[in-house]
């Protein structure tokens, strides 16, 4: 077996190939779970906007495992296991919800907002007979804690008491960018939820990917909202486990791309929007950025795409399986038409998303073709090999791949001999 | 019309609008819509929290033809074919010449290997208009109950 070998599991110290087996196999996936989801990272749980009063709670999943994100009487933010301590049954069953308390269907143990264990029926017995021993103790008993940290109204937790501050692992570019998104009060619009039949991690090299932004998702192309020949690129974190893609909109001209892509058998030209008010970019952030792809390791991408703002989760289901939940939003103080505006933009997002319903194809193709195989592996070359720079100038590369896999083989412990980081 | 005449009426726009979409017939598709039509296709856990936003939002006739345009020329999807079941159709409201219905839907996707899966379920909330003699959707609003939607959604439900 291949992982007798850690550091024979990538062929090249700069992960320019990555074996296709690492997307299928069962004991990757195990290691996963604990080496990354619970490991020393932040992941993306929840907005405080969707929890906004005390009692207020919403349900969700880091990698495999349920989670109960809620607000308490004292305003605090609380994530929490969702396995009742007792049989490890679910305890909250509902996407989201308002409750005082959360009581396991099973046996009715009851948990307090924090987690911590309230009570139980027959702790005591009955007249004198059965209940818990003496010396259980009922404090020792609560829901598993996670560590929870919101940055400018982002919810996100930990499994690790050791883990680095939350603005340390995100850095300047991401917490600035995060600032950008989130720097006045939002409001959620709704979710959209897919489930995509391939491994998770072709999820987060795809919103690393910009080579192929423009190949894959035509429409953008092709009605002009990104495209290469815009001003554009990506910047990574130090570590390169985050990526921040960037392009604005009205850069270029339709004749420089008109010719670069009239050979190619894409981009027909002569195609109009009859309703072309849905495609209009409001540069309302005053930096003439129509697109950010903003992904953050290891389950979180925030979008912006012209006007339509979400935030995505990715949840695991074994190897072979994700579902991405996005959280679509907008401003508290955007105008009736602003708001319109956005409602109409989410077409573009989403599992019917006129941008970005391809993703979901090209990864269960890439991941249905190489399920069988225990030798080749994926080309990651676009924008050269070698170290992994911070920022490019441009979107003619997936470099920030290789970001992403040199940060999954240090915390997997699979970095080969003299790994780039 | 009797109410009978209108529910057969109503019944065979509905089962002429599945056959559209699962023929890939999306021009005559389009022809059963007005011109100002609106066209939904709502995630049922946003409409029960009263959220706003849908997987498919086509303000008028014109941004719902942008969608089959897109999804003819410039879109990528999965290559299959569509089936609907539409069942249990309730006149709702209305009265001559603009009826509201309620109906059950559910489409089966069926991949170019010949394997069926239960793709969408959920119902139709719809208003249609009768113009110059044609029943016509003026709004229809698809509420989906498998609000996890497998793969991707592409062709219309």
């Amino acid at each position: 077996m291949k992982l007798e070998n850690p550091q024979a599991v990538f062929p090249r110290n700069d992960y320019t190939r990555v074996p296709y087996w690492l997307y299928h196999d069962a004991e990757v996936y195990a290691m996963e779970q604990e080496r990354i989801f619970k490991g020393p990272t932040w992941c993306y749980a929840a907005l405080e906007a969707e929890i906004p009063k005390p009692g207020d709670f919403r349900t969700c999943f880091i990698g495999e495992t349920p989670i109960i994100v809620n607000r308490a009487e004292d305003g605090s933010v609380h994530a929490m296991v969702n396995r009742c301590a007792h049989r490890g049954a679910q305890v909250r069953r509902e996407t989201h919800g308002n409750a005082k308390e959360h009581i396991c269907v099973y046996h009715k143990w009851c948990y307090r907002l924090d987690g911590s264990l309230q009570g139980l029926p027959f702790r005591r017995g009955l007249k004198g007979k059965g209940g818990m021993p003496a010396e259980f103790r009922i404090e020792e008993h609560g829901l598993q804690q996670l560590q929870v940290q919101s940055y400018s109204g982002v919810i996100f937790v930990s499994f690790r008491r050791d883990i680095e501050p939350l603005e340390q692992y995100l850095g300047p570019v991401f917490t600035g960018h995060l600032k950008r998104l989130f720097g006045k009060p939002i409001r959620v619009l709704g979710y959209q939820r897919q489930r995509i039949q391939g491994n998770w991690k072709l999820y987060l090299e795809n919103t690393r990917d910009t080579y192929h932004g423009s190949l894959l998702h035509e429409f953008q192309s092709t009605f002009g909202l990104s495209r290469i020949t815009q001003t554009g690129g990506v910047t990574m974190d130090e570590r390169h486990r985050h990526n921040l893609t960037w392009s604005k909109q009205g850069t270029d001209a339709d004749a420089e791309f008109s010719a670069l892509y009239k050979d190619n058998k894409i981009h027909d030209s002569q195609l109009r929007l009859t309703a072309p008010d849905m495609v209009k970019f409001d540069n309302e952030w005053n930096d003439g950025i129509s697109l950010a792809i903003c992904s953050l390791f290891p389950n979180c991408t925030m979008h912006q795409i012209s006007n339509s703002l979400a935030a995505r989760q990715v949840r695991t289901f074994g190897p072979n399986e994700f579902e991405l939940v996005f959280t679509l939003f907008g401003y508290v103080d955007d105008s009736p038409q602003k708001h319109e505006h956005r409602l109409a933009q989410a077409n573009f997002v989403g599992p019917a998303g006129l941008v970005s319903m391809e993703d979901g194809e090209a990864i269960e193709i890439t991941h249905r073709a190489s399920s069988q195989e225990r030798q080749a592996c994926s080309v990651i070359e676009m924008g050269g090999g070698g170290p992994i720079p911070t920022r490019l100038e441009h979107r003619v590369n997936d470099t920030p791949c290789r970001g992403f896999w040199s940060y999954y083989a240090e915390l997997m412990g699979f970095e080969p001999a003299g790994a780039e980081r | 019309m009797s109410a009978l005449a209108v529910k057969e009426a109503l019944r065979e726009l509905l089962d002429l609008y599945a056959e559209c979409i699962d023929t890939e017939r999306y021009d005559d598709w389009l022809a059963l819509f007005t011109e100002d039509a609106v066209y939904q296709v709502i995630p049922r856990e946003n409409l029960d929290q009263g959220l706003p936003a849908a997987l498919i939002y086509c303000s008028s006739k014109n941004v719902l033809r942008d969608r089959i345009t897109s999804l003819l020329n410039a879109n990528e999807y999965n290559p299959h074919y569509d089936r609907h079941l539409i069942s249990g159709v309730r006149i709702t409201g209305g009265q001559d010449g603009a009826w509201e219905l309620s109906a059950n839907y559910a489409v089966f996707q069926t991949n170019l290997e010949g394997q069926s899966r239960l793709f969408s379920v959920g119902r139709y909330a719809d208003k249609v208009v009768k113009q110059d003699g044609k029943l016509l959707f003026r709004e229809k609003r698809v509420v989906v109950d498998t609000y996890s939607v497998p793969s991707m959604l592409a062709t219309p439900l």
